[in-house]
């Protein structure tokens, strides 16, 4: 039998009747539908989590000081005063894949400008830091590595301050004071939105570790490390060759600092999505299931219905493969067509889903794969007994039957 | 020149139950291409056995049966579907026609089984060459229910001559016909067999028989009688003579 011969064949099959083939199939389009629409709201929100996490920088290791305690009283994460400024350079200089460092200090303090005044977070960094947080400067540039060392008095200011202090003006060039020390505005970095935890990440103002260290809070000790790893595969032997360095730099017996990374944070918070989407998807398969017996039993029918035809197909030569193969490929048709309709009503149900409720929906490629495949896979398993029933008749009794 | 059906002591035994049945007892036939024979027999006397058996639809017990050169009383299922679809037409007494499907199409459908791929403007051309073989290539496109029972058979045997078969067997081709289109669908057997194709019939209507060239009558799974048919028939002067009846019953 020739390659195309049994799909024209199916097809006529099938047309023949249309509404009960429409019905076969609706088994399986609410199957894929329902998997390919929760796949895809599921999907979206993990997506809208991932960006966040994002977010916070690629491919990040943070280095926490320990908990400072004092008569009874414990500081929390970042109290403690054990990390340093050396401790960064170690960093740099001794672990392997490391590409950029930047020590960490921040505080909350007051701002003035233009006359207007505003309470935002001042960071200390290094200049590697942009990069860290996988952030662009919008206007101006960021400051440098002879900053850092002439104890510059530059910032470089986030969105939000850009609102509150400079309404309608180009802020680089002008002056901010902290702490009366004015500081020159030298760039501005691009608006990235609230964090995953709703923090406004653009009210902000980046300065020079060491000019925040010496000139306003006159710290010796900074909060954590931001450190970037080489790639995704590194972050773990970074993570843990930071622990080896700094707890023999430490020498204490005590861990007196944490080391977290991006990948953590991320686990952490898709774990919920994953759930949900494991949930929705074992109910959608169940469903898809239930589509598969449908075919199974109208395949059966349809067998017994036609076991005439069968029999004069055999008389004039079909061998039982070439029925087996006949009665496969209608129901394969059947629910490959089914599948792909089923792709189309889950991908629009998701996109109704989407306006109406305003959640982020995504269909991932893999998926409309994966439901091409597996709709095609139900076809050849419910369709092979059927099949192979018809395969295996008499053609004297099926010429015989009425 | 060789036989096309060569049967030699041929056996069917069914194995139903606790009874054996001893269906075909010890046949032995030669029919030489070209021939039109016509297997006669009341019901049980072995003649729709012995006709599955000729068809490759079943096996027989015991004996050989050579088709066409061909030992085929050995092969097994998969096999002897390939020798059907290359060297039998068949014509049923029921017509079996797929419906709901063109009479080209059905023409057509053994070709879909062939083990050499034809391509399907080949297809077309054969099933259309058949179909006006047998008088009704202006029906090509007419589906089963749009046709009369004579006009179905016709069909019917356009499709067993298409592949060119070396023998054409029909059961009771014309069991479900009335007289005059059953001696329309014998003049179509019989310009068939003046073409040189062979045909074996089965039939238990003596007056059919006689537009045949050789019957052969079986009884409790045996050949009883094996002659040459005297006073055979022509369809065609027959339907001249029932023509003028009718016109001169219509006339009266």
């Amino acid at each position: 039998m020739k390659f195309f011969a049994p799909f024209k064949l199916a097809g006529r099959a099938l047309r023949r009747n249309k509404m009960r083939s429409l019905l076969t199939m609706l088994g399986v389009i609410i199957g894929v539908g329902s998997v390919i629409a929760s796949v895809s709201i599921t999907n979206g929100a993990s997506k809208q989590v991932e960006d966040k996490v994002a977010s916070l920088g690629q491919n990040v290791v943070t280095v926490f000081s320990g908990n400072f305690t004092s008569g009874g009283m414990r500081g929390g994460w970042g109290s403690a005063p054990t990390l340093t400024v050396e401790d960064t350079t170690a960093i740099q200089n001794e672990v392997a894949n490391v590409v950029a460092v930047s020590p960490e200090v921040r505080d909350r303090m007051q701002i003035l400008a233009n006359g207007l005044n505003w309470n935002t977070q001042i960071m200390g960094e290094s200049p590697d830091y942009p990069q860290i947080r996988d952030w662009d400067i919008a206007d101006g540039t960021m400051f440098t590595d002879a900053d850092v060392r002439s104890i510059a008095k530059v910032a470089v200011i986030g969105k939000t301050v850009v609102d509150q202090l400079f309404i309608n003006q180009d802020p680089v060039g002008q002056t901010l004071i902290i702490r009366n020390i004015p500081f020159k505005v030298v760039g501005v970095l691009e608006a990235k939105g609230f964090n995953l935890f709703g923090q406004d990440q653009d009210d902000i103002v980046i300065i020079p570790y060491t000019s925040h260290m010496r000139r306003i809070t006159k710290r010796t000790f900074v909060n954590s490390i931001m450190v970037q790893a080489a790639s995704k595969e590194t972050i773990g032997q970074v993570q843990e060759d930071i622990t080896t360095l700094l707890l023999d730099r430490h020498k204490s017996a005590d861990q007196d600092f944490t080391v977290r990374t991006q990948l953590e944070l991320m686990q952490m918070a898709t774990s919920t999505t994953r759930i949900m989407s494991v949930l929705l998807g074992a109910i959608a398969s169940v469903s898809l299931i239930v589509g598969g017996i449908g075919i199974m039993n109208i395949m059966l029918v349809s067998v017994t219905e036609r076991t005439r035809e069968i029999g004069i197909r055999m008389a004039v030569g079909a061998r039982g493969r070439d029925i087996l193969v006949q009665f496969l490929i209608e129901a394969v048709t059947l629910s490959a067509v089914g599948g792909i309709m089923g792709i189309a009503l889950g991908m629009a149900a998701a996109k109704t889903t989407s306006y109406f409720t305003g959640w982020p929906t995504l269909t991932p490629y893999a998926w409309i794969g994966i439901a091409c495949v597996s709709s095609a896979a139900i076809g050849i398993v419910s369709g092979f007994y059927p099949a192979w029933k018809a395969s295996r008749l008499d053609p004297i009794e099926a010429l015989r039957y009425e | 020149m060789n036989a096309v059906i060569k049967l030699t002591e041929i056996h069917k035994v069914y194995h139903t139950g606790e009874v054996d049945v001893h269906a075909v007892r010890g046949v032995s036939l030669d029919i030489e291409p070209g021939e039109f024979v016509a297997i006669m027999g009341s019901s049980g006397s072995g003649k729709s056995t012995l006709m599955n058996m000729i068809g490759c639809l079943d096996r027989p017990t015991e004996g050989s049966y050579f088709l066409d050169g061909i030992d085929v009383s050995t092969l097994d299922r998969e096999q002897r579907a390939e020798i059907r679809n290359d060297k039998i037409g068949f014509v049923f007494q029921g017509f079996n026609l797929l419906s709901r499907t063109t009479a080209l199409e059905n023409v057509e459908m053994p070709m879909l089984y062939n083990r050499r791929r034809v391509p399907s403007r080949e297809q077309n051309e054969r099933a259309l060459k058949s179909l006006e073989l047998v008088g009704l290539g202006d029906r090509a496109d007419h589906k089963p229910n749009q046709l009369s029972g004579g006009q179905q058979q016709r069909v019917a045997i356009a499709r067993a001559l298409v592949n060119r078969p070396s023998l054409l067997l029909a059961d009771e081709p014309t069991g479900n016909l009335d007289s005059q289109t059953s001696i329309e669908i014998m003049g179509v057997f019989q310009k068939l067999n003046d073409a040189g194709i062979t045909i074996v019939m089965v039939t238990h209507e003596l007056d059919i028989a006689r537009y045949t060239k050789r019957t052969v009558i079986l009884r409790d799974g045996k050949i009883l009688t094996d002659e040459p048919v005297a006073g055979r028939l022509n369809a065609e002067i027959e339907l001249k003579k029932l023509r003028q009846a009718q016109a001169a019953v219509s006339l009266a």
